[in-house]
């Protein structure tokens, strides 16, 4: 994982929240975000910050750090941070480059923004934001 | 070409590149006594500034008329264009090199400017020199010129974002790039189509206007103004004329569309585009396309030997003290920072961009590079406790570092057991909260994205960091009796 990926807009066709997008509005998509690469053990996302930002994973792999312990593995397609941008809250939990990480970044700000003009990807995020509310609430938390 | 310095040969570090970057990183290392060589392809100093802005006029100010006095530290917020010498008659040199007639200095200014710089600092550049290719050989980089092998411990790559990069269009090898664009006169009464709406793009249309019979600037995402972006990503106030023309429909076009194709016909072109919100497909006939689609870096061999690179134009990514964040020991400066982008809080892109932020960044990476690989680390002074309250807002409300550098760069003040409060100097933000020292405290400027600009203490007591937000101040003097007081509480049992 070493080059960036010769067009974004390939990438992003590949990752389940944009699968329902059209060429033109995937490439809209690649022009709005930017990518971001991490080293092995770099902070993502910090614990108690003030604005953050939204952060999709296209390759490698992201832990979520709670009290010092590894509570959450996030890979491919997997995304974080929304919910400090939508609470306007700083995060509760930190985010670790677990692998070499290389994530598309969305500022905090333009979120609403985003989610409105693209009620297709908003739909995609409700759904997983819903499969992670039904693990959660099995796991009896 | 006699009397040439640095011949090929082994030396601490080897830095490649003769733009205001690889200036700053030579002066400042030079500074520290740290031997280096400094190597460059071009036949003088200025970099880019040898032959751009096309239309040969910066988008970098320099007042020469400001509230403080020219060769100041706090001058330096007012003037965008000068590097940083500590040397008084070497300060704000860019001043001296204009005319009065702007205060966005003149390519031709700012080339002088530079040059200067490098005569009167002494920076000794091996000019002609070609760097080909990279390897490693045991714990030594070698560097291969065309004039021969350079070895050292550390390289650092100066060699600038301005090699023409174009998106992979159907069509666009046989669209001219903004780097080829020709004399403004010679697009008199012809129908030019510009890839892209960031600056360049609007450089040109602006060029173009009193020429072209048609102007047509189209990409897939909308055009953002630096004005509502509060931020250099955006079109800068300067360039905003063709769109003022494209809102009041005078005839200039300014498209939200992906361009699917550039197809030539004889002596003209069809560019296929698709709306992005309707994606409906619209045909433009013109005589000239051009691609400002902006630069890339030429860093050589260096991805097949590890170095990891970010986003469409493929820079280097970035460690927060602007190493390779995936081979270490290999450093970057000048405008390839913007690739180490720092926390962006609240959206907000540093200046690593621009001479005003790198200018900075340089002097933080020679200190960098000297302390940790060559054990140089210089003096850092005490600050005595009583003047410690006052000295903070002092520098978040003058310091050049931290206003043109807001969130990315941060003065820093460190709790010694022997010596009391010392001043570690000008560090980056984003090391200071992930690996910065136990007992401590960071002073930096943010803004948010009502437009407020305010100062925010980053402490760390035990190594857990918190934030400590500071009232703006519609002067941006936070020198006020409500500002000691938040910081004496931010402060309470870590430094005051």
């Amino acid at each position: 994982m070493r080059t960036a990926p010769d067009d974004i807009s390939d990438t992003l066709a590949g990752l389940a929240i944009f699968a329902d997008l059209s060429r033109p509005e995937l490439e809209r998509v690649a022009h709005t975000l930017e990518e971001r690469y991490f080293a092995q053990d770099e902070r993502v996302l910090r614990e108690g910050l003030s604005g953050s930002a939204f952060y999709i994973i296209l390759e490698g792999e992201a832990a979520v750090m709670a009290g010092g312990k590894r509570v959450n593995t996030l890979g491919r397609g997997d995304f974080f941070g929304e919910i400090s941008v939508l609470l306007g809250e700083a995060p509760v939990a930190d985010i670790m480059a677990a692998r070499p990480l290389r994530c598309l970044v969305l500022p905090g700000e333009l979120l609403r923004e985003f989610l409105q003009s693209n009620p297709r990807v908003c739909y995609r995020i409700l759904v997983a934001e819903a499969r992670k509310l039904a693990n959660a609430t099995r796991r009896g938390g | 070409m006699t009397d040439r310095p640095h011949p090929p040969g082994d030396y601490p570090v080897v830095l490649v590149g003769s733009g205001p970057g690889g200036l700053q990183i030579s002066y400042s290392l030079s500074r520290l006594g740290v031997k280096h060589a400094m190597i460059s392809a071009d036949e003088n100093a200025g970099g880019m500034f040898r032959k751009w802005p096309f239309f040969q006029r910066l988008l970098s100010w320099t007042k020469p008329y400001a509230p403080f006095a020219q060769g100041t530290r706090e001058y330096e917020r007012y003037d965008w264009n000068s590097l940083l010498p500590e040397e008084k008659e070497c300060r704000a040199l860019m001043c001296s090199m204009m005319d009065g007639t702007s205060y966005y200095p003149s390519r031709p200014e700012m080339e002088r400017n530079l040059v200067a710089f490098a005569d009167r600092t002494h920076v000794a550049v091996r000019y002609g020199c070609r760097w080909t290719g990279t390897r490693r050989d045991g714990e030594r980089w070698v560097l291969e010129t065309s004039d021969g092998e350079y070895r050292c411990q550390v390289p650092i790559f100066a060699v600038g974002v301005a090699e023409p990069w174009r998106p992979q269009i159907p069509g666009i090898e046989d669209a001219a790039h903004y780097a080829q664009t020709r004399p403004a006169e010679t697009y008199a009464g012809r129908r030019v189509f510009i890839v892209g709406k960031e600056n360049s793009g609007f450089e040109l249309a602006t060029g173009f206007l009193q020429w072209a019979k048609q102007i047509v600037l189209a990409s897939p995402s909308p055009t953002k103004l630096s004005i509502t972006t509060r931020s250099l990503v955006g079109v800068r106030a300067r360039y905003v004329q063709p769109y003022e023309d494209h809102v009041l429909a005078g005839g200039v076009l300014v498209l939200d569309a992906s361009i699917e194709r550039i197809e030539r016909t004889g002596k003209t072109f069809l560019v296929h585009t698709r709306r992005a919100e309707t994606a409906a497909e619209l045909v433009f006939e013109v005589d000239d396309v051009i691609a400002a689609t902006g630069f890339t870096s030429p860093i050589n061999d260096l991805p097949k030997l590890g170095v990891a690179t970010v986003g469409r134009n493929k820079l280097p990514a970035q460690t927060p003290f602007w190493e390779s964040a995936s081979l270490p020991g290999v450093y970057f400066g000048g405008t390839i920072h913007q690739a180490s982008p720092g926390l962006r809080k609240h959206g907000m892109p540093s200046n690593s961009g621009g001479v005003n932020g790198h200018r900075y960044n340089g002097r933080v990476l020679a200190r960098q590079v000297a302390k940790k690989h060559f054990g140089i680390d210089p003096e850092r002074p005490v600050v005595p406790r009583a003047e410690l309250v006052s000295y903070l807002l002092h520098e978040v409300t003058n310091a050049p570092e931290l206003w043109h550098q807001k969130s990315y760069l941060a003065r820093v003040l460190v709790r010694d057991e022997k010596r009391g409060i010392v001043d570690d100097g000008i560090l980056p933000l984003q090391s200071f909260l992930d690996s910065g020292p136990a007992d401590a405290v960071a002073a930096t400027l943010e803004e948010n994205t009502d437009g407020d600009i305010y100062p925010v203490l980053y402490t760390r007591r035990g190594g857990v960091s918190a934030e400590h937000d500071l009232p703006p101040h519609p002067l941006h003097d936070f020198r006020t009796r409500d500002h000691e007081r938040a910081v004496v509480a931010a402060l309470e049992g870590l430094l005051a």
